[in-house]
């Protein structure tokens, strides 16, 4: 098996990165190339970079960025944002991203999962999803499309377990659970539904929204079983810095690249 | 004329970042599909993101399966790149290069599909390209396929079983893993690959 994996999480709109509270009030927090080296010194496994705005301005996401930190960076990076056909997620790939994370566009038109695998592989295709944490009325959790932006977000008309099966048959490769109540609270992951979706599914899990304590990173690896732990907050606060969070996790059995 | 180093453009798109890795080295590395840029090259590299079929089919469009076949000189293959250097894929039931004997079959026993993420070189034979890794270092695997450990195997890893994490013979060389992505031990191993002689 391979080592868990923390990944740092850098929201990019306009060319810096920044952060919001529940997915609002975003406020700079740094340059992306700075960010992403300082993150790849400290021992991330992995970062992910979600132009935040390109999906709900119906834009797709700039290579200029992607190509700088390509040039930069000797771990693997993912790239999200608006990519909509094959030929945006080429022009990605070439920048220099290893893979591409697809949401509202996915939901959009579920066959582009498929179009995606076939031309690259479904190792390079990570599906966002983002959930409400709350039930609805008949016990299932709600996917929602565009919630990058509160003014374009609604509710994607699937439940979260249906649409996890599916894109896992149309070919995905990972799957990126953020519960988007729990984003930038720092109050936990939301593990009772990311081990629900570890037991629908047998693709790598990431499990995005809710870290604030080193305890937050085991309880996920140990009740959800996820393969990854997605942050930006904490480790973009630096309360928590990624060279302290491995030896901790080292030290309570989960297995990282140290 | 010698080319330096040469990438061989096989259709895939993710080239910047080994090209990056490759002038981290300090070495300049050609990204081509011309036969002649290729043939004279010092080090060729065959990478791969993609899906075998259509990786092969654009070989033989371009007739660049031919000149792979007739390279003399070190031949990396990195990925879906060294796949490609055995008999045949499971993935899209596809025949590959044949410079190596073998097949690669999906991991069908690995408890996550894909393999994902970073594991360690375990069974490491002594070889040139992996000069200076230790047995248990951390490299970086993105793929859903693999080739069963055998005789060209020179270090193994195990997802739901034991797999080919790199392999060799004569000029012929190929790793599963990204060494462009592998931080400072696939470092080592590009450095190791380029410093292979050329014949």
């Amino acid at each position: 098996m391979p080592a868990r994996r923390i990944i740092a999480c850098l929201d990019v709109a306009n060319g810096v990165v920044v952060k919001g509270v529940r997915f609002r009030d975003h406020r700079v927090v740094g340059d992306i190339v700075e960010l992403a080296r300082r993150y790849a010194s400290e021992g991330a496994d992995e970062l992910v970079f979600y132009d935040i705005t390109a999906s709900p301005e119906n834009r797709c996401v700039n290579p200029a960025w992607i190509e700088r930190v390509a040039r930069e960076l000797d771990i693997p990076f993912c790239v999200a944002g608006g990519i909509r056909d094959v030929a945006e997620a080429e022009a990605v790939l070439a920048a220099g991203a290893d893979k591409i994370s697809i949401n509202s566009p996915a939901l959009a038109r579920p066959e582009l999962i498929g179009e995606l695998a076939t031309r690259f592989g479904s190792q390079c295709v990570v599906i966002g999803i983002d959930v409400d944490a709350q039930t609805d009325a008949t016990g299932n959790w709600r996917v929602v499309a565009h919630s990058g932006k509160p003014d374009a977000a609604h509710d994607a008309g699937r439940d979260l377990l249906g649409w996890v099966r599916e894109v896992e048959s149309r070919g995905a490769g990972e799957i990126v659970v953020n519960a988007i109540r729990q984003d930038g609270l720092r109050a936990g992951y939301a593990c009772d539904l990311l081990a629900r979706v570890r037991a629908a599914t047998h693709l790598p899990l990431v499990a995005s929204g809710g870290a604030g304590t080193i305890a937050h990173f085991v309880e996920v690896f140990e009740r959800a079983d996820v393969d990854a732990a997605l942050a930006a907050s904490v480790f973009h606060s630096g309360d928590i810095r990624i060279d302290a969070l491995k030896p901790a996790l080292i030290a309570q059995g989960i297995e990282v690249r140290p | 004329m010698n080319a330096g180093l040469v990438i061989i453009a096989a259709g895939g798109a993710n080239f910047g970042s080994l090209v990056t890795a490759c002038a981290r080295l300090g070495v300049e590395a050609r990204v081509s599909d011309s036969a002649s840029t290729i043939t004279n090259a010092s080090h060729v590299i065959l990478p791969g993101v993609g899906a075998a079929a259509q990786a092969m089919q654009h070989l033989r469009a371009s007739g660049l399966d031919r000149v792979i076949r007739t390279l003399s000189q070190p031949l990396l293959g990195i990925c879906l790149g060294m796949q490609l250097l055995f008999e045949r894929s499971a993935e899209g039931e596809v025949e590959g290069l044949g410079l190596l004997p073998g097949t690669v079959a999906r991991l069908s026993a690995a408890p996550r599909w894909p393999h994902m993420g970073w594991n360690t070189l375990d069974q490491i034979q002594p070889h040139p390209l992996l000069a200076g890794v230790a047995r248990g270092a951390w490299v970086y695997f993105v793929h859903g396929y693999a080739v069963a450990p055998g005789a060209a195997t020179i270090a193994a890893s195990a997802h739901g079983g034991e797999f080919s994490a790199a392999v060799a013979r004569g000029h012929i060389a190929g790793v599963q893993f990204h060494p462009e992505k592998s931080a400072a031990v696939g470092r080592r191993i590009l450095a190791n690959f380029l410093e292979l002689p050329c014949s």
